[in-house]
């Protein structure tokens, strides 16, 4: 049964071969995958996913590849715990608060999955060679699914990029480029590298296929919550992407008949520093404005996101909103959701937890409602910003006395 | 001949300038434009320019210089 139809352009819907192609040719609009709904609704139920692998790979059905799925570049993404948080939930004030944990993913963010179908697409179409600009989540993420099936894998980083920063993708064994420019010049030249070399760029020219790997998180949400859909989803926004795909996964869901009814208000969290999707949003404006980023949370650091007014738009047509908040918010939010449910997020968890906080005190979200917050990488790979806050080790002399007084000391 | 598509961001003092008209007539490249959107405000224009790649290089530094944002259509693609 043919599942996928073509690809089609979010702004003129003229349609496109399943290749790899990215920019609409009229209108430069950016090209996204159409699946035929009708066949997937015979296709997909409740039962067929169950009986799926443990992994992303389990909605394979709802995923623009065609290789069988013995053949999926898997290394294990996805089906990531959703858990109850209920002792957030009480420093918070609400009751029915989950945490979708994708800390654990096999090289700690949620980019495992946008790139297993990426990498996948790429081997299909043919390609021998991977590619992405990228100094965190994404090359290291790329790195190790190249490894995983043997293919060259290039990264591309700014020269200025400390050695320290890159480590997490190069013991996979890419080969690093690292460009002598400007931020501005080096995303120029990777288009540009895109174009010419006839190699798979995931985020460029396989982008349509790349992002489809993000709505994976909602539907694991879905499934792991019974099939039910939320009332909030709060999502971190970097180039809007995540968000946007999220949506579109909650809508495809509603559209084959996965679940009843779409009511899930799909929220927003960037940090102060780089806010362009809030800002739109609270101007009323219809596209986010570029801003120069300023903020410790580098992993949502894009000051232009391509899929920045799609994000907006899926804000708005859930009844969502976009919300910021400061570096320091941030770093009490990864403190703080580590010492109540114990997990450990990078500074884009906390931005999603700062934020969630925010809403619950603004009343957007209530006591009652079935709340769910996106957590998409670990702090293991952003240890710096928490080091100097947390708490004082206490230094004694190896007696057992010793230990009783500093103990008596701390009134733990 | 290169080809090259661009996402321009205006700002509010050059919506009145014919900045696009002048790309073509300093400069020894085709300008198009596919989609744009511009008001008192500001606004953004998605062109093409085709030309030689040193007179595309000239044609986009002048835009920088007067002030517009030049980013490819894709832009930013550093995660």
């Amino acid at each position: 049964m043919r599942r996928i139809k073509a690809l089609r352009c979010r702004e003129c819907g003229s349609e496109y071969p399943i290749e790899p192609l990215h920019v609409c040719e009229y209108c430069f609009g950016p090209l996204e995958v159409e699946y035929d709904y009708d066949a997937l609704s015979k296709l997909v139920t409740h039962e067929s996913i169950a009986k799926g692998p443990t992994s992303l790979w389990r909605y394979y059905d709802l995923l623009p590849v065609d290789s069988p799925l013995h053949e999926c570049v898997d290394l294990g993404g996805g089906f990531t715990p959703l858990v109850e948080a209920t002792r957030l939930g009480e420093k918070l004030g609400v009751r029915r608060l989950y945490i979708k944990n994708d800390t654990v993913n096999p090289t700690w963010s949620f980019k495992d999955r946008v790139v297993s179908v990426a990498v996948t697409k790429a081997k299909e179409f043919g390609f021998d060679t991977v590619a992405c600009a990228s100094t965190g989540n994404l090359a290291n993420s790329l790195a190790a699914h190249a490894a995983k099936v043997g293919m060259r894998c290039f990264v591309f980083v700014p020269a200025d990029i400390e050695l320290s920063k890159v480590v997490g993708s190069l013991v996979y064994g890419p080969q690093l480029v690292a460009v002598e420019g400007n931020y501005d010049e080096v995303n120029r030249l990777c288009v540009e590298v895109a174009s010419r070399f006839g190699w798979a760029f995931v985020n460029i020219n396989i982008r349509p296929y790349y992002s489809e790997g993000s709505k994976t998180i909602a539907l694991e949400v879905l499934e792991q919550l019974n099939w039910k859909a939320p009332e909030h989803i709060v999502v971190p926004v970097a180039s809007g992407s995540l968000l946007t795909k999220v949506w579109k996964g909650i809508k495809e869901c509603y559209r084959i008949g996965l679940i009843e009814s779409v009511r899930t208000k799909v929220h927003g969290a960037q940090p102060s520093g780089c806010a362009p999707v809030v800002n739109a949003f609270k101007l009323g404006a219809s596209m986010p404005k570029p801003v120069k980023p300023q903020t410790i949370v580098k992993s949502l650091a894009i000051g232009n996101p391509a899929d920045g007014i799609y994000a907006l738009r899926a804000i708005r047509e859930s009844g969502g909103v976009a919300e910021e908040v400061t570096d320091e918010e941030v770093v009490e939010a990864i403190k703080l959701l580590a010492e109540t449910e114990g997990i450990w997020a990078e500074t884009a968890g906390g931005v999603t937890i700062a934020v969630l906080k925010k809403l619950i005190r603004q009343g957007i979200i209530k006591r009652d409602e079935l709340t769910v917050a996106l957590v998409t990488g670990s702090g293991i790979k952003t240890s710096e910003v928490v080091c100097e806050s947390l708490r004082e080790p206490i230094r004694i002399q190896p007696r057992l006395k010793a230990f009783e007084e500093a103990l008596q000391k701390l009134q733990l | 001949m290169a080809v090259r598509r661009y996402h321009l961001t205006f700002p509010k003092e050059l919506v009145t300038e014919p900045v696009i008209y002048y790309l073509g007539k300093d400069f020894n490249v085709i300008t198009n434009i596919r989609r744009a959107n511009v008001d008192q405000d500001g606004g953004w224009v998605d062109l093409e320019i085709e030309g030689d790649e040193e007179e595309i290089e000239r044609a986009v530094e002048s835009l920088k210089r007067k002030g517009v944002g030049v980013d490819p259509i894709e832009r930013q693609v550093i995660e």
